[in-house]
C-alpha cells in the first residue's frame, strides 16, 4: 500500500485532513440541528423568553384528532401511492430489462428518465393544465359526451395519488431493472420446462430474485411521498391534509416551533420505523439499499 | 415473459399498448405545459387561440408580460444558478475528500460514518430544512444576547439555502466519486511512485484525470438537484425566491403562460445538460444487457 511508505505523522496528517470536512458537515448540518431540534420539541414555553422541560407538545398531537387525522392520512395515502408506484412500474422494467433487445432497451430507459430531469414543479404544473375544470382532460370528457360539464379533476385524493405516483415512478423504476437483469433467463426457461404458468412463475422465481430491488424501490418511493409538499398540497388544494404541510404551518407560519419540531420528530419517527421494517422484512442492510438506488 | 419462450399475441399486444400507455403518461404534462407556452390566450387552458410568442417576449403595453420581460423570475432564476453554483462546489470538494476518506482511510468508527453519510437522504428534505433554520436562528441569538454580534448569515436567506441543499447533496457526490475511486487500479498508482513521482504528481496525473468523469457527473447531479430543490429550501427561504419557490407561489395564484415559457426554459436546459451526460457516458453500465 502506498500509506506504508509514508511517514507516520503524514498519514495521520491526511487522515485528519480529509476527516475534517465530513465531520463538519455532519455534526454542524445534521446533527447537532436535530439533537437541537429534539431539544425543541422537548420543552413548553412557559412565559415571554422562558421554557420548562414537558412532554405538552407531543400530548398536544396524540389529544387532537385533527393533527392524528392528517398523520394517519399522510402515511396510509404514502403506502397506497407506494403499490401504485410498484405496480405501474413493475412491467417497464421487465421490457426493459428482459424483452427489448439491444439498444432499444437503453433507448427506452433513458426515454423514462427524461421526465425526472426536470422539477417537480414543471411536472405539477402540467398536470394542473390537464385536470382543472377549465382544463384539457375535462374539456375531453365534454366533447366526448362523456359528461355534460366540465368537471373539476384537481383536489381530490385520487388526483394527489396520481401527481405522487407520477414523481416517484422513477426512483421505482431504477432499482427494480437493476434486480431483474442479474435474473437468469435459463431459470425461466426451466421453470417453463417443467409446466410452470406465467403466474408461477411470477411467484416462486421473479418475485423472490427481485425482492431487494423491490424493497429498495419501495423504500425510497415511501420516503420521498411522506416527506413531499409540494405535489399535495398543489394538486389537492385544501383537501390535501398532508403532514408535512402541518410542519410548515406551525414552523413557518405561526412560529409555533416547539410544536413544529414535535412534528418534524413524529414524521422522522414513522419514515424510519418504516424503512426499517422495509429492511427487516427482507433481511438486507441499510447502506446496500441505499448503494443500490 | 422472455423472449425465448413462445408468447400468446394477446400477450405481446397488451404489453406493446401498455408501453404506449406508460410513455403517454410519462409525457402528456409535459407536452401540455409546452404546448400551452404559445397559446394566445391569458390563462393556460383550452381552447387554442392561435400561436403567439407574447409569453416570451411581451412586455407591459401589451398587457403581457413575457419571461423575458420579468424582472422577478429572470432574478430568481439568476438566484437559483447561483445558489446551485455554491451547493455543486460544496459537495463535489466535500464529496471528493469523503471519497478518499472512506476507500482509502483506515480509522475506528469508519463504519458508522459511512453509514452516518447516507442518513440525509432519508430524512425528509422538510425536516432537514426546519432542524438547520431553529439551530441557525438560535446560534445567532445566543451570539446576539451574549456578544451583541449580528451574524446576519443564519437568519433564512440564500446562505442557509445553500447550507440546507448541500447537507444532502453532499452525500450523492460521495456516493458517486466513491463509486468510482474504488474501481480504481491501484498498481496504476504504485507504478508512478516507484518510478519517483511524488504523491502530489500522482494525485494531478492519475487519480484526477482517472476521477474525472464521476466529478463531471456529480457536478451536473448537484446543480440539478439543488436546481430542483424545493422541500428544503421552502423552510429557509429569505427575501430573495429561487425559481421553484417563485413558480410555486405563482400556481397557487392562478398563473398566466408565463410559467409554462420558464418551464419550457428549464426542460430545454436541463435537456441538453442531460444529452452532453449520456453523450459523455453512452450507457449505465447497469442497464448493459
Amino acid at each position: 500500500m502506498p500509506e506504508s511508505a509514508a511517514p507516520r505523522w503524514h498519514a495521520r496528517f491526511m487522515l485528519g485532513l480529509l476527516l475534517a470536512p465530513a465531520l463538519l458537515w455532519l455534526g454542524a448540518l445534521i446533527v447537532a440541528p436535530h439533537l437541537d431540534l429534539a431539544v425543541l420539541s422537548l420543552r413548553e414555553r412557559v412565559g415571554p423568553r422562558q421554557y420548562a422541560a414537558s412532554l405538552a407538545q407531543y400530548r398536544t398531537f396524540f389529544a387532537d384528532p385533527l393533527y392524528w387525522h392528517v398523520f394517519v392520512r399522510t402515511a396510509w395515502m404514502s403506502v397506497v401511492a407506494t403499490l401504485l408506484t410498484l405496480l405501474l412500474a413493475f412491467p417497464i422494467a421487465w421490457v426493459i430489462a428482459k424483452l427489448a433487445r439491444g439498444r432499444a432497451g437503453s433507448l427506452l430507459f433513458i426515454v423514462c428518465l427524461i421526465p425526472f430531469w426536470v422539477s417537480e414543479t414543471v411536472r405539477t404544473l402540467g398536470w394542473m393544465i390537464l385536470l382543472r375544470e377549465s382544463g384539457v382532460l375535462p374539456g375531453l370528457l365534454v366533447r366526448l359526451g362523456i359528461t355534460d360539464m366540465p368537471v373539476e379533476l384537481l383536489y381530490h385524493d385520487a388526483t394527489i395519488l396520481v401527481g405522487l405516483v407520477y414523481t416517484s415512478l422513477l426512483f421505482m423504476v431504477v432499482p427494480l431493472i437493476s434486480s431483474l437483469e442479474s435474473l437468469d433467463n435459463s431459470l425461466i426457461e426451466a421453470a417453463y420446462d417443467l409446466g410452470a404458468g406465467g403466474f408461477t412463475i411470477l411467484r416462486s422465481i421473479v418475485i423472490p430474485h427481485a425482492a431487494p430491488g423491490i424493497t429498495a424501490g419501495c423504500i425510497v418511493v415511501f420516503m420521498l411521498t411522506l416527506g413531499n409538499y409540494l405535489t399535495p398540497t398543489l394538486l389537492g388544494g385544501k383537501n390535501s391534509e398532508w403532514f408535512t404541510e402541518q410542519i410548515y404551518n406551525q414552523f413557518i407560519v405561526r412560529f409555533n416551533w416547539e410544536q413544529g419540531a414535535a412534528f418534524g420528530f413524529l414524521l422522522l419517527g414513522l419514515s424510519t420505523a418504516m424503512v426499517m421494517a422495509g429492511l427487516r422484512l427482507t433481511g438486507q442492510r441499510f447502506g446496500d439499499v441505499m448503494r443500490r438506488t | 415473459m422472455i423472449p425465448s419462450l413462445p408468447r400468446p399475441l394477446w400477450l405481446r399486444a397488451s404489453t406493446a399498448c401498455y408501453v404506449g400507455a406508460f410513455l403517454v403518461f410519462l409525457f402528456l404534462p409535459l407536452i401540455v405545459v409546452t404546448v400551452f407556452a404559445f397559446n394566445d390566450a391569458p390563462y393556460p387552458a383550452p381552447p387554442w387561440r392561435g400561436f403567439t410568442l407574447d409569453w416570451f417576449t411581451g412586455n407591459a403595453s401589451k398587457e403581457r408580460v413575457g419571461l423575458f420581460q420579468d424582472a422577478q423570475l429572470l432574478g430568481s432564476i439568476g438566484t437559483s444558478c447561483l445558489v446551485a453554483a455554491w451547493v455543486t462546489l460544496l459537495s463535489v470538494l466535500i464529496g471528493t475528500a469523503n471519497a478518499f476518506l472512506l476507500e482509502r482511510g483506515r480509522f475506528p468508527g469508519k463504519q458508522a460514518l459511512s453509514v452516518l453519510m447516507l442518513a440525509p437522504l432519508v430524512i425528509p428534505g422538510v425536516i432537514l430544512g426546519i432542524s438547520i433554520l431553529a439551530f441557525a436562528s438560535r446560534i445567532a441569538e445566543f451570539a446576539d444576547d451574549a456578544f451583541g454580534w449580528d451574524l446576519d448569515f443564519l437568519r433564512p436567506g440564500l446562505p442557509l439555502v445553500v447550507l440546507g441543499q448541500f447537507s444532502y447533496v453532499a452525500t450523492i457526490a460521495t456516493l458517486t466519486i466513491s463509486a468510482r475511486l474504488r474501481r480504481f487500479d491501484g498498481t496504476l498508482e504504485e507504478a508512478a511512485l516507484n518510478l519517483g513521482a511524488t504523491r502530489a504528481a500522482v494525485f494531478r496525473t492519475i487519480l484526477l484525470p482517472y476521477l474525472r468523469p464521476a466529478l463531471v457527473g456529480s457536478s451536473a447531479i448537484s446543480f440539478l438537484m439543488s436546481f430542483a430543490d424545493f422541500n428544503t429550501t421552502l423552510m429557509l427561504v429569505g427575501a430573495d425566491s429561487p425559481l421553484t419557490v417563485m413558480m410555486y407561489g405563482r400556481m397557487r395564484e392562478g398563473a398566466t403562460p408565463t410559467l409554462n415559457a420558464v418551464s419550457l426554459f428549464l426542460m430545454v436546459a436541463s435537456g441538453l445538460l442531460a444529452l452532453t451526460l449520456i453523450r459523455r457516458a453512452p450507457r449505465r453500465p447497469s442497464v448493459a444487457a
